[in-house]
């Protein structure tokens, strides 16, 4: 099962290299990884996505917590989130086929970056399986080049009830 | 100590405006350290030259491998941070083997290593490692210093972090330009951790389930691990076994945390642990651990591990917990705070049926061999040792087979009496950690029973004992072959001896030849007088004893097995 892990860090030199040295250490698995700023310059987030039964999760969570410089760590596991993925995909796209290519585009909610002769670059964000789907669907057409981040998530705010 | 007649530091050393290495030996001094070890070389000089006149014990080792252990077993003989100091690269690097021995054991180290200038890391320099990051998988927590201003907050953290929670080596690298740097320190400095926390009290309520447990046992055991004695909580252990009156068995780190020579003690459990004690644990329907971690060498196999038993673990690492073992009633923290809690709660049971039943395992299956043999076993030597000694000294050990009849056949009644290289198993520990205990201990007897292919790895420290008239005694277990490696030969490998044995010098010539005195034991009669002699003498000490050559340890759980699936029963029944 997948689990999206967020760890709050201390923004120090070392911190990422000890915790991917401890996944790859104990042998977890790692689906994808994403660090960044937070509103705090001190702090930095780690969006780890893992896969792995509940044992093993709770491992890799309490693996986390040992390191030193990890202020925090959360499992967002049954908790409702919003989690998204970002990507950039080049696509082919030669004047014939180009309407075609951004009706799918416009389908997805996707944004025209760069455009070329050939090709067309797009900016798509969300859940991690419409972007996946995105990939399927431009495939027939030729993927030229893919960039994606890896997930990133952070747990609703408004109070279930009020979302009925 | 420095003799007055060594040159001074001059006034700069009085004002509050003070160089890196300056503010290290003063943080050293306020942390407590009167004992370091050490060895010098290019980028430290600046440190070495601050620690010409500090009031600091310094031992120098032949090589740094050899005095990350002395910090190692200073620490586990005094429960004080045991502090080792290299140079960069090479120096740092022959630490690693130092620190996952201490990392396995969590050990309370601080290890200091220079590093090249700021400017020049990531430049391949001469004598650059990435030491930080060579050194992250074995250390409970490092870092590097890039700023004069960060160095006495730096250094606090690490003894603090060193020596709380489950305790653990921590390495602080040094830059040569950090240590020359001035800093003026008037202001106080404050900890920054915000990631560090440790929970030291148990829960209440998972500390009465507990109790109720116990309380409600028919057959229970206590499994009982090194953490007892990191926390100093030996004694309220005992407390704890006697009010309830429950069986102890202990791993080998936790030798010494029970008095052996009590009745309810089971001794060792595990691979190479007393038959009856994997009974019991394999039989109990409660099994109560404290600061043990369900090693792959203690549970066998882990699917049949203490089938019938519900389990309560106490440990202050709550990454322990349920790691190998899913445990049913889990108290994080200190067992010096949760014993005594525990103790309140727990009630006197007689179980008389299930002493009676370990009582007929101790009998039917004690640690034996034939005590009748014409050549030197030596389970004998090690128990005319543990008699000799009435049980009193240090002990330390090498790796294999010398370890497991050390752990067998010497009888432990006190904590920090046995020191041990047990999670890393790092051949050539013995020798170093005699010298690091004997360095704490400097009134005891302090014994390394080695095997002489783990004395060969760090026989070289026999002169830094011979330098700091140290008087510790080494007992060679010597069969010429690296025993265990060669036991699971005869047993797994069809007796194909493969690269097991190689030649040994003649170790009383070594011993004499660096200055320690030297003694041969080739006869069984001669045994009882060569330990008397050794124990007599006042300068290092090594007595080396040519054993029966291919004697076994047993029992033996193989690998893969279930702890009740034991070789060798038979042989120990047929000499019990």
């Amino acid at each position: 099962m997948k689990h999206i892990i967020s760890a709050l860090v201390e923004n120090k030199p070392g911190v990422l290299a000890h915790v991917a040295g401890m996944f790859a250490a104990r042998a977890f698995n790692i689906d994808s990884l994403v660090v960044g700023r937070t509103e705090d310059p001190q702090l930095s987030r780690m969006t780890i996505v893992v896969i792995g039964d509940d044992r093993i999760v709770e491992q890799v969570r309490k693996q986390l917590a040992k390191i030193v410089p990890v202020v925090k760590v959360q499992d967002f596991v049954g908790q409702p989130v919003v989690a998204r993925d970002l990507m950039l995909i080049a696509i082919s796209a030669p004047p014939e086929r180009r309407a075609e290519v951004l009706a799918l585009i416009e389908a997805f909610k996707g944004k025209v970056v760069d455009i070329g002769q050939k090709f067309v670059m797009v900016e798509v964000s969300g859940p991690e399986n419409k972007i996946e789907a995105f990939i399927e669907a431009c495939r027939p057409y030729g993927i030229k080049s893919l960039a994606r981040t890896g997930t990133i998530a952070m747990p609703r705010q408004a109070p279930l009830e009020a979302r009925s | 100590m420095s003799p007055k007649s060594r040159p001074s530091a001059g006034p700069a050393a009085q004002s509050s405006v003070k160089t890196g290495a300056q503010i290290i030996v003063d943080t050293l001094i306020e942390q407590g350290v009167d004992t370091m070890f050490g060895y010098t070389g290019g980028v430290v000089l600046p440190l070495f030259d601050r620690l010409y006149d500090a009031p600091i014990n310094f031992i120098i080792p032949r090589h740094e491998q050899g005095g990350c252990h002395m910090a190692d077993a200073y620490a586990r003989a005094s429960g004080k941070v045991g502090v080792m100091l290299a140079t960069s690269g090479p120096g740092a690097c022959n630490l690693v083997t130092g620190l996952a021995t201490a990392m396995m054991d969590s050990t309370p180290m601080v290890a200091i290593t220079g590093q090249v200038r700021t400017e020049l890391i990531g430049n391949d320099a001469f004598q650059e490692a990435d030491t930080t990051g060579v050194t992250r998988p074995v250390t409970k927590y490092n870092c590097i210093v890039k700023d004069v201003k960060d160095v006495a907050r730096i250094f606090r953290e690490a003894f603090y972090i060193a020596s709380t929670g489950r305790q653990g080596p921590v390495l602080i690298d040094v830059p040569v330009d950090v240590e020359v740097a001035k800093f003026d320190t008037k202001n106080p400095v404050e900890m920054e951790l915000p990631g560090y926390r440790v929970r030291t009290k148990g829960h209440a309520r998972q500390i009465s389930t507990a109790a109720k447990a116990i309380n409600d046992s028919g057959q229970p055991v206590l499994y009982v691990g090194g953490g007892v004695i990191s926390a100093n909580a030996a004694e309220e252990l005992r407390q704890l076994a006697d009010k309830a009156h429950l069986p102890v068995t202990t791993t080998l780190l936790g030798l010494g945390s029970y008095d052996q020579n009590r009745p309810e003690s089971l001794d060792m459990l595990g691979m190479h642990g007393a038959a009856y004690a994997n009974y019991a644990v394999q039989e109990c329907d409660l099994l109560i651990a404290v600061g043990a971690r369900f090693d792959d060498r203690v549970t066998g196999k882990l699917k049949t591990f203490a089938p019938n038993a519900k389990i309560i673990h106490i440990d202050i690492d709550p990454a322990s917990i349920s790691k190998n073992v899913h445990v049913d009633i889990p108290v994080v923290g200190d067992a010096k705070f949760i014993l005594p809690e525990l103790i309140k709660e727990v009630e006197h049971r007689e179980r008389k049926q299930w002493f009676k039943k370990i009582a007929e395992w101790k009998k039917k299956f004690p640690f034996s061999y034939d005590r009748e043999a014409s050549t030197i076993k030596p389970q004998y030597v090690i128990e005319e040792l543990c008699r000799q000694t009435k049980g009193g000294a240090i002990i330390t050990t090498g790796v294999g087979q010398n370890q497991m009849w050390a752990a067998q056949f010497y009888r432990f009644s006190r904590p920090r009496q046995l020191i041990s290289s047990g999670g890393l198993g790092t051949m050539g520990f013995g020798l170093p950690a005699a010298i690091g205990a004997q360095v704490a201990r400097p009134g005891e007897t302090v014994i390394d029973i080695d095997g002489d292919h783990s004395f060969n790895m760090t026989m070289t420290e026999l002169a830094t004992a011979v330098e700091n008239k140290l008087p510790i005694k080494v007992c060679i277990l010597n069969n010429g072959y690296m025993g265990m490696v060669r036991q699971w030969q005869e047993l797994f490998y069809n007796k194909r001896y493969s690269k097991s044995y190689l030649s040994n010098p003649d170790y009383a010539t070594v011993a004499r030849a660096m200055g320690a005195v030297g003694i041969t034991v080739d006869k069984k009669a001669d045994v009882p007088k060569a330990i008397k002699q050794m124990l007599a003498e006042k300068r290092p000490c090594v007595a080396d004893f040519k054993i029966e050559r291919e004697e076994n340890v047993w029992p033996m759980v193989p690998a893969g097995k279930s702890l009740d699936e034991m070789s060798g029963l038979d042989i120990l029944e047929s000499i019990a």
